[in-house]
């Protein structure tokens, strides 16, 4: 009902965020959020750039097992700085500096975050964090893989692991700022009747993420701080000959780095909430259980970083408690996945281009979550661990997941963020390739790993070549399908259609107002009265199964 | 399990290897059952209910708390028994077995270095009968390394510092793969080699035929000479300004903090490299560290000689000298023996 009353025309351009100062001092000292938002846009896609040069050298190197492109230095190097650039200066601010920044003070009805200055600082801390990082990449580089194992890392390499990990407990603190600014946000600046059940799910998931930002983030930047002493002045914590205990560091880091995974992974799952609920004009089905699955999966994934080290010599009770709850946190995921399937049930459902990606999300994470089984299973994992099996896990949960969803809603928001529609058939063609790339270049590493191909080779048996070269071909399409969207939002920015203030027809708080937002966002502070999602009045609901007194609190 | 006709299953050739498999399939198959599920209900949905006309508006759709119970139970429930299933068969095989025999692994920057308790050396090969229990003590000489053999369905970290150990029953003649699984540095991939099972007699054969190695326990007897410790803890270990070392291993030992510990390869080691870390009652702080003047291959020489050590009062010959006398393999060697099984015993991680 919402919906149909704002359906308008095309409005010319008014003085909006983008237009209403010039010059690049407006942008490096700026406080609105929105502004914020394209920065870190720009930066990521800027190392997501350099993150993915480094996977085609990793995929051209491993097309032939002589390791004959690359000598093996150079390949640990690469891959160490893929995974670096990737998860630290991609994947983790991906979806909450760029969409939720932008989106989080715009779902709730607010003007800015609640603290714009600390948001402007935040971006300023990750790229210093950054320029420390890439300082180190050009120094010579980093060899030690993206985690860091003592007492490779603190003795025995000669690269430079103390600088590029100053630049991951710099960037730390941009994520820590950004989490404690979007949850005080959402406590303190819903317009009136936006109340915590009718703020939509991406808010939801938003807060969740936040909460392990905040309480996560921080012992990773204690983990390289010892790591740093451990390694200038070998003070003993991690080096057993003088005392320490190598292990620990792995318990240290993963208790950073598995719930590091939801940061990247439970944004993304907001977004596709909203997608699947708006591209299929329907209520979510199970908001309540979506919306507190999201909080459940940040509880319990904080439990569960001991699955990183079932054939380290941990102790095999601890084993056996890590393996039952990290069973224990695929349930919520699981939720989730019948919730937007049921969603879809007796839908509208139209295929613009962020819906394709929403539906490859669902597919992709249901793979990549029941993989997740495979190494949850404790005699499974000794097999599996460390072998190409894992790469291809992780990269269906960080590719097909967290990925899909950045670029599902990325285009879904772009009309909103630059006022430009992109081509939606180019659009379509892209999601389709990235989707073909993707299971090409991964499905094949699933079988390499069961076979026992162990992850982090440079040269390998000549047995794998055939997986390899899957892989190899799938990374090319995979490459061209992340250029086009390149390509085409940067022209669209100039040449695209201009859109409309809510081009998909929606009742989300953040179309209700012109595309792009005034600066200030709502030119009256929204009062809300409808539920998320509310595309027809609430007394049309239809009940499905037998209990009619269930229906009215979820809708 | 007989599983050689599927594909995309590396060989299968220990006593392990087919329970992961099934175990395997069991995951995949219910993988392929949701997977499957969840894709084709998307997809009849996505088109039965496509957009027709550009304004249409679905009714509500009210949520069901009996279908949110329904696909949380089950999903648990399956969870489940794959959690006990994988926890069961992880537990069973986490316990060394009695009489195994013992071969000890050092990784070592790019290179896995083997001993058996008959003297044979190998690098980067390993070389085990069919149908015998075999259990490998491991340690490293710098970085954490992982001994993985995918046909045995096997891995488990090397730690400096610290004695690992895993073991596997091989059940199929052949070469298979040896991996190092975990980064170590420059020349990972090159950490490579090869397992070669082999017929009982074969491995005799094999045996017999490189015996003029020394034993790691004779080679432990000289550093033992060598490195002075003869001088506090007696020629044949008897004990004086030391403690006695005769029979010691796998037997509890007195602290002089009160505690009480199990000898095992872990506090042996610590007693070289760290020796006032846990001190035996009654004993000074005396002893000098070890630590940087011996390698790890080094100390599992001293640790197989203190091994063999029998205790005190019962020895007529030195137990070393018998390790080379006997050609035949160790777990039909008679004195060691009870030994080995009082450290299965004690071991039991």
């Amino acid at each position: 009902m919402k919906a149909m009353e704002s359906f308008e025309a095309p409005t010319p351009a008014r003085v909006n965020y983008l237009n209403v100062t010039y010059g690049l001092k407006s942008w490096l000292l700026t406080k609105d959020h929105k502004r914020i938002a394209l920065l870190y846009l720009g930066s990521i896609s800027f190392f997501f750039f350099i993150g993915g040069l480094y996977a085609m050298f990793i995929r051209l190197e491993l097309l032939t097992p002589q390791g004959d492109l690359l000598q093996s230095t150079t390949y640990n190097k690469v891959f160490t700085q893929h995974g670096i650039i990737m998860v630290f200066f991609f994947l983790i601010p991906s979806i909450p500096a760029t969409l939720g920044n932008f989106l989080v003070p715009m779902m709730i009805g607010a003007k800015d975050l609640a603290f714009p200055r600390i948001n402007l600082l935040s971006w300023y801390i990750y790229m210093l964090g950054g320029i420390v990082t890439i300082y180190s990449l050009l120094a010579g580089g980093i060899d030690t893989g993206w985690t860091f194992y003592t007492p490779f890392s603190t003795t025995f390499s000669n690269s430079y692991v103390v600088a590029a990990g100053l630049g991951i407990f710099i960037s730390g603190f941009s994520s820590i700022l950004t989490g404690l600014n979007f949850i005080v946000t959402i406590h303190t600046m819903r317009a009136p009747g936006m109340t915590w059940f009718r703020l939509p799910l991406f808010i939801w998931s938003h807060y969740a993420t936040s909460l392990v930002m905040i309480l996560g983030t921080p012992v990773i930047a204690i983990t390289i701080l010892l790591l740093a002493f451990e390694r200038i002045a070998r003070i003993g914590i991690f080096d057993p000959a003088a005392g320490g205990d190598p292990v620990l560091f792995q318990h240290l880091f993963w208790f950073y780095s598995h719930p590091a995974v939801y940061i990247m992974v439970l944004p993304s799952m907001g977004v596709v909430s909203e997608l699947i609920a708006n591209f299929s004009r329907k209520n979510i089905f199970g908001y309540s259980f979506v919306a507190f699955s999201s909080l459940a999966i940040a509880v319990f994934g904080f439990l569960v970083w001991g699955h990183h080290l079932f054939v380290s010599g941990q102790s095999v009770y601890a084993g056996m408690i890590f393996s039952f709850l990290s069973f224990a946190v695929a349930i919520p995921s699981a939720i989730k996945v019948f919730n937007w399937t049921a969603t879809l049930y007796k839908g509208s459902i139209s295929f613009e281009t962020p819906m394709l990606y929403a539906l490859g999300f669902i597919g992709m994470f249901t793979i990549g979550g029941m993989t997740g089984l495979f190494l949850a299973t404790l005699a499974v994992d000794v097999h599996v661990t460390d072998t190409y099996f894992i790469v291809a896990h992780f990269h269906y949960i960080m590719v097909g997941g967290a990925m899909f969803g950045y670029l599902g809603g990325l285009h879904y928001w772009w009309p909103k963020i630059s006022g430009r529609m992109y081509p939606d058939g180019w659009g379509r063609f892209s999601a389709l390739a990235i989707f073909v790339g993707f299971n090409l270049t991964f499905f094949p590493q699933f079988i390499a790993g069961y076979l026992g191909m162990p992850r982090r080779y440079h040269a390998y048996p000549p047995e794998f070549q055939i997986f390899n070269v899957l892989s190899t071909a799938g990374a090319s399409i995979l490459a061209v399908g992340y250029l086009i969207p390149a390509i085409y939002l940067i022209w669209s920015m100039r040449y695209g259609k201009i859109a409309a203030a809510n081009p998909w027809n929606l009742p989300g708080l953040e179309w209700q107002t012109s595309s792009p937002p005034p600066t200030e966002n709502f030119e009256i502070t929204p009062i809300v009265t409808w539920e998320a999602y509310e595309f027809a009045p609430r007394e049309e609901t239809e009940v499905v199964g037998r209990f009619r007194e269930e229906r009215v609190e979820e809708v | 399990m007989q599983t050689s006709w599927i594909p995309f299953i590396p060989p299968s050739a220990s006593t392990l290897s087919g329970k992961v498999d099934a175990l395997y399939f069991y995951l995949t198959g219910v993988t392929i059952f949701f997977v499957l599920l969840i894709w084709s209900v998307l997809t009849f949905f996505v088109i039965k209910y496509r957009r027709r006309s550009p304004h249409e508006i679905p009714r509500p759709v009210a949520g069901s708390h009996k279908l949110e119970t329904l696909w949380s139970v089950i999903p648990f429930v399956i969870a489940m028994s794959m959690f006990a299933w994988g926890a069961q068969l992880y537990f069973q095989n986490s316990r060394p077995p009695q009489n195994a025999i013992e071969i000890y692994v050092v990784g070592k920057q790019w290179m896995w270095k083997i001993q058996h308790t008959t003297g044979q050396r190998e690098i980067n090969e390993l070389h085990v009968p069919v149908g015998r229990r075999v259990k490998l003590i491991m340690t490293t000489e710098d970085v954490i390394h992982d001994f993985f053999i995918p046909a045995f369905r096997i891995k488990a970290d090397v730690v400096p510092g610290r004695y690992t150990t895993q073991w596997f029953e091989a059940t199929k003649p052949g070469t298979y793969h040896l991996f190092c699984a975990e980064y170590c540095g420059m020349n990972h991939s090159g950490m490579i080699g090869q397992v070669v099972v082999m017929e009982p007699t074969d491995f005799d054969n094999w045996l017999s035929g490189n015996t003029n190695q020394q034993s790691p326990a004779v080679a432990g007897q000289q550093l033992y000479q060598t490195l002075g410790c003869v001088s506090c803890h007696g020629a044949s270990g008897e004990g004086g300004r030391g403690p006695a070392l005769g029979g010691v291993f796998g037997k509890p030992v007195f602290l002089n903090n009160g505690q009480t510990i199990k000898a095992d390869e872990a506090y042996i080691r610590e007693s070289i490299v760290n020796p006032q870390a846990k001190l035996v009652n009654g004993f000074g702080p005396i002893m000098p560290t070890f630590q940087g003047q011996i390698s790890e291959e080094q100390l599992v020489q001293i640790l197989a000689f203190i091994k063999s050590l029998p205790a005190q009062g019962t020895q007529a010959e030195t137990p070393a000298a018998t390790a080379t006398t006997t050609a035949s393999p160790p777990a039909r060697s008679a004195s060691p023996e009870q030994d080995r099984q009082e450290v299965s015993k004690a071991k039991f991680l």
